[in-house]
């Protein structure tokens, strides 16, 4: 095949969901073995569009042609004869099934009275995990994994099977800094093997590091391609939102003001050892890490979600004991955790029901019923302070785009009025405006005074809304940083050392 | 990163094995077996082993279909009307046509089987929820099956159907005899082949896929309408079976014999770990499950206790097996952090 015959090729393709048009007259090339990223605000279409060539969902107008060929309809198992393999956004996992079976599903796709060869599968799970140096239980259920664990099963599986096109949308949110580099690594060793992938991430400095082609999306509709010689990070952030922005360091000196949480030689045994710290009211608390440093088992336990071993805890000066998370909650904690899509939102319901699940007993009336007209206020107020992007709050939330559905949980969590906010990784899977924009209600929290820990693995996040950071490793608290006081570059050479 | 430490993965087979709830009802049999055997001294005898046995091969069957159709996802009230059904087919064409036994039999399968395939055509295209779909084909097939029959059994089945196939037998010292009777081995069959089927085969590994998360099942290109009629035929053709067990067991045809045994089986399959959300069960389980349940409802019957009191007994043993799973599964979870990294001073 030639160069200029590109291997995927879509004309005209449009979807409409009930209401929503998410795909308008797509027209797009992928060649052979390049490595081209798509990028675009939360909602524009990026999943959709790639669930449409994966034979999900069938599109509602134009064609898609795979290798010179017209192929729709299209469904998954056709697509994926084709050589089209997908790492979806949710991961689509088997919760039940080991990490083998999950990895190496296509092996029990084949005639239903085949026998399966589970020595054959696990040495396949064997090589794949190799190939991304990670290693994991093969036995272990995918339920007990943790989220980046996940992640990588999900990225293994569609490495596993046969390709000519991988499709990876935003396979990087829940990894680390170590993991993102081994994949990238991976994606270009796949391009010399003539593989084509499609990387979906709102992370741009991946974006163009790998790239070679970048599509940038816009509500539903394709802004272009360019070269990525052509185009650097803020001019695709700007082609992206039609907006110019900018990071700047926002540290203040908060050691004043009263302390609102300490946190005194804190340990749970096997997972974090002799945590101190004073968080104070107002201030925004950093803690970086890198993956499997403690942080969230840290962040879980602070919610009263794990027990401590021992240690104490201070909310206002009262000593504070949680023995569950409602503990925590009554006592004004508030969590936003790591795996939002697992632990923080119903799904089918929707997003007003989701938002005021947290803040139920404060709108009771007299009668222990909620008058309709303040939950709708109250979604409706969340629903813009957060900008996300719905036809109405009535939608369940699992029809909203993965960024928007982080959004609602966030809302969720922010409607209590905490007096300590915990985030963990708040910003994953969010694009770069409304990363802004979370940013900015964190630190509009902060005014009003609530005490803010957020976790996060992007240095260049921290620095944008904490006062100071926590440096931990190995469960312990390695050091206290200023941002600003330390540069982000070196930050970021300590975490990773 | 963590795990595959040599030292810990003794350590882990342990945790997982005892977060089965396998390993809990083991435990939790033991103690009622020790206790039965203590207070009613014809408990542990061979015969009364054995007849129990035979008594609940005929649930023990159904509970294999059942396992299935909970393993994909899905729920199956109707099957003891099936069993009905079909038994009541069978005896009809063998008293009244006299056809052969072979053909019999099969009429009676493919009965069955067609009641559990017309679940599936519910489920999948009509897009019923399935406790809702076999509620009804329930309440439908087995009020056609009592117009029809005008609930006047069959006494008249014919005597390949009604004689006892013995496939081995002895005399204990006491002088009772002791006989593995066609209902064990039909037992022992069905539930080997089932736990195979379910274990080894691809068809099976997709159940479990697809229980565990249907729309990633279909994302992948698994055939969800197919599997559904493999599940919920499957379950037909077990209840066929045991339905014409059944009869050969009692020698005649009793419409509504059956009638309500599909809660005690299901909460076997339920105590024994199969989930009602979908994806988690395994064959093992759910035998112990009956074999929990019989030894109860035996137990007790022979310290002369009334059956009321027994419901009471399964429903808190239910509830006393499922939260000790649930306790010991959460305890199993920590991450190792700290062991491995290096130690910061
Ligand atoms: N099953 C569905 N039913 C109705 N609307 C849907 C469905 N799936 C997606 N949508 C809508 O289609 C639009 C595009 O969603 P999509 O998931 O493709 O966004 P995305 O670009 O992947 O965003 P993100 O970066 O947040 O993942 C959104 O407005 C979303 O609400
Ligand atoms: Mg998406």
């Amino acid at each position: 095949m030639t160069d200029s015959v590109p291997f995927l090729r879509l004309r005209n393709v449009s979807k409409t969901f009930v209401g929503v048009r998410a795909l308008q007259d797509i027209d797009w090339e992928v060649k052979p073995g390049e490595i081209h990223c798509l990028v675009g605000e939360n909602g524009c279409g990026k999943s959709t569009l790639i669930k449409t060539v994966a034979g999900v969902h069938p599109p509602t107008s134009g064609t898609i042609e795979i290798g010179g060929e017209e192929v729709l309809p299209l469904d998954p198992a056709k697509a994926k004869a084709l050589g089209i393999q997908v790492i979806f956004q949710d991961l689509s996992l088997f919760p039940n099934l080991s990490v083998s079976e999950n990895i190496a599903v296509d092996d029990t796709l084949q005639n239903m009275l085949m026998p399966v060869n589970k020595p054959a599968m696990r040495k396949k799970t064997r090589a794949v995990l190799e190939r991304l140096a990670f290693d994991l239980d093969l036995d272990a259920a995918v339920s007990d994994l943790s989220v980046a664990e996940r992640q990588i099963v999900a990225i293994a599986r569609g490495l596993a099977a046969e390709a000519r096109l991988i499709f990876m949308d935003e396979p990087t949110a829940s990894l680390t800094r170590a993991e993102v580099d081994r994949l990238l690594a991976i994606v270009s060793r796949l391009k010399a093997d003539g593989i084509a992938v499609v990387f979906v991430s709102h992370r741009l400095d991946e974006v163009v590091e790998i790239a070679e082609r970048v599509t940038v999306m816009r509500d539903g509709r394709k802004v272009g391609t360019w070269p990525v010689g052509e185009v650097d990070q803020k001019k695709i952030a700007n082609l992206m939102t039609g907006l110019n922005i900018d990071n700047s360091i926002v540290a203040r000196d908060m050691s004043s003001a009263e302390p609102v949480l300490e946190v005194k030689n804190l340990t749970r045994h096997g997972e974090f050892a002799d945590i101190d710290f004073t968080l104070r009211c107002g201030e925004v608390l950093g803690i970086v890490g890198l993956l499997g440093s403690g942080r969230t088992e840290l962040a879980l336990a602070l919610f009263g979600m794990h027990r401590v071993d021992s240690g104490t805890m201070a909310l206002e000066g009262k000593p504070l004991t949680l023995r569950s998370n409602r503990d925590a909650v009554r006592a004004g904690i508030a969590y936003v955790s790591e795996d939002r899509l697992g632990l923080g939102v119903i799904l089918p319901q929707s997003i007003g029901d989701n938002i005021m699940l947290a803040v139920m007993k404060s709108m009771t009336n007299g009668l222990g019923l909620i008058p309709d007209k303040s939950c709708r206020k109250l979604a409706g107020d969340w629903v813009q302070r957060l900008a996300i992007k719905v036809p109405s709050a009535d939608r369940a939330v699992q029809t909203l785009s993965g960024g928007n559905q982080q959004r609602v949980v966030l809302a969720k969590w922010l409607a209590t009025k905490p007096k300590v906010l915990i985030l963990d990784s708040p910003t994953v899977g969010v694009d770069i405006k409304n990363k802004q924009g979370i940013y900015e209600v964190v630190s509009d929290l902060a005014r009003q005074g609530v005490g803010i820990i957020l976790i996060s693995d992007e240095v260049s996040e921290v620095f944008a809304t904490c006062d100071r950071v926590l440096h931990m490793r190995g469960g312990r608290i390695l050091e206290e940083e200023v941002p600003g006081r330390v540069s982000e570059h070196d930050m970021e050479e300590r975490i990773y050392a | 990163m963590r795990d595959g430490v040599p030292s810990t993965s003794a350590q882990s087979a342990l945790t997982r094995l005892r977060r089965r709830p396998e390993a809990w009802l083991l435990v939790v049999i033991l103690i009622v077996g020790t206790i039965f055997s203590l207070t009613a001294r014809d408990f542990l005898s061979l015969p009364n082993i054995i007849d129990l046995l035979e008594t609940y091969s005929v649930q023990a069957i159904m509970a294999m279909g059942l396992f299935v159709v909970l393993v994909s996802g899905g729920i199956d009230i109707s099957f003891a009307a099936t069993a009905s059904v079909a038994q009541y087919c069978a005896a009809l064409l063998a008293s009244q046509l006299g056809l052969p036994a072979p053909l019999v039999i099969m009429s009676g399968l493919a009965v069955g089987a067609i009641l559990g395939c017309l679940n599936a055509l519910l489920i999948h295209y009509v897009r019923i929820t399935s406790i809702i779909a076999t509620i009804a084909m329930m309440s439908v097939s087995f009020s056609l099956l009592m117009y029809f029959s005008g609930g006047k059994s069959i006494y008249t089945l014919p005597d390949w159907w009604t004689d006892r196939i013995v496939f081995w037998q002895t005399e204990t010292e006491s002088g009772d005899l002791v006989r593995i009777t066609l209902p064990i081995v039909a037992m022992v069959v069905v539930t080997l082949f089932t736990w195979a089927w379910m274990i080894r085969s691809s068809a099976g590994r997709q159940l479990y896929a697809m229980g565990g998360n249907a729309e990633a099942a279909r994302r992948i290109g698994i055939d969800i309408g197919r599997l559904q009629f493999v599940a919920y035929g499957y379950l037909g053709l077990m209840a066929a079976i045991a339905g014409m067990l059944q009869a050969h067991r009692v020698g005649e045809s009793v419409p509504n014999a059956m009638y309500n045994t599909e809660l005690a089986v299901l909460s076997a399959a339920v105590l024994g770990g199969a989930s009602l959300t979908g994806g988690i069960g395994t064959v093992p389980g759910v035998l112990l499950g009956i074999v929990l349940l019989a030894i109860l409802q035996n137990g007790l019957n022979l310290l002369g206790v009334s059956s009321y009191f027994f419901q009471i007994v399964i429903g808190i043993t239910i509830l006393a097996s499922t939260s000790l799973t649930v306790i010991s599964s959460r305890r199993g979870r920590r991450h190792r952090i700290l062991a491995e990294a290096p130690a910061n001073g």
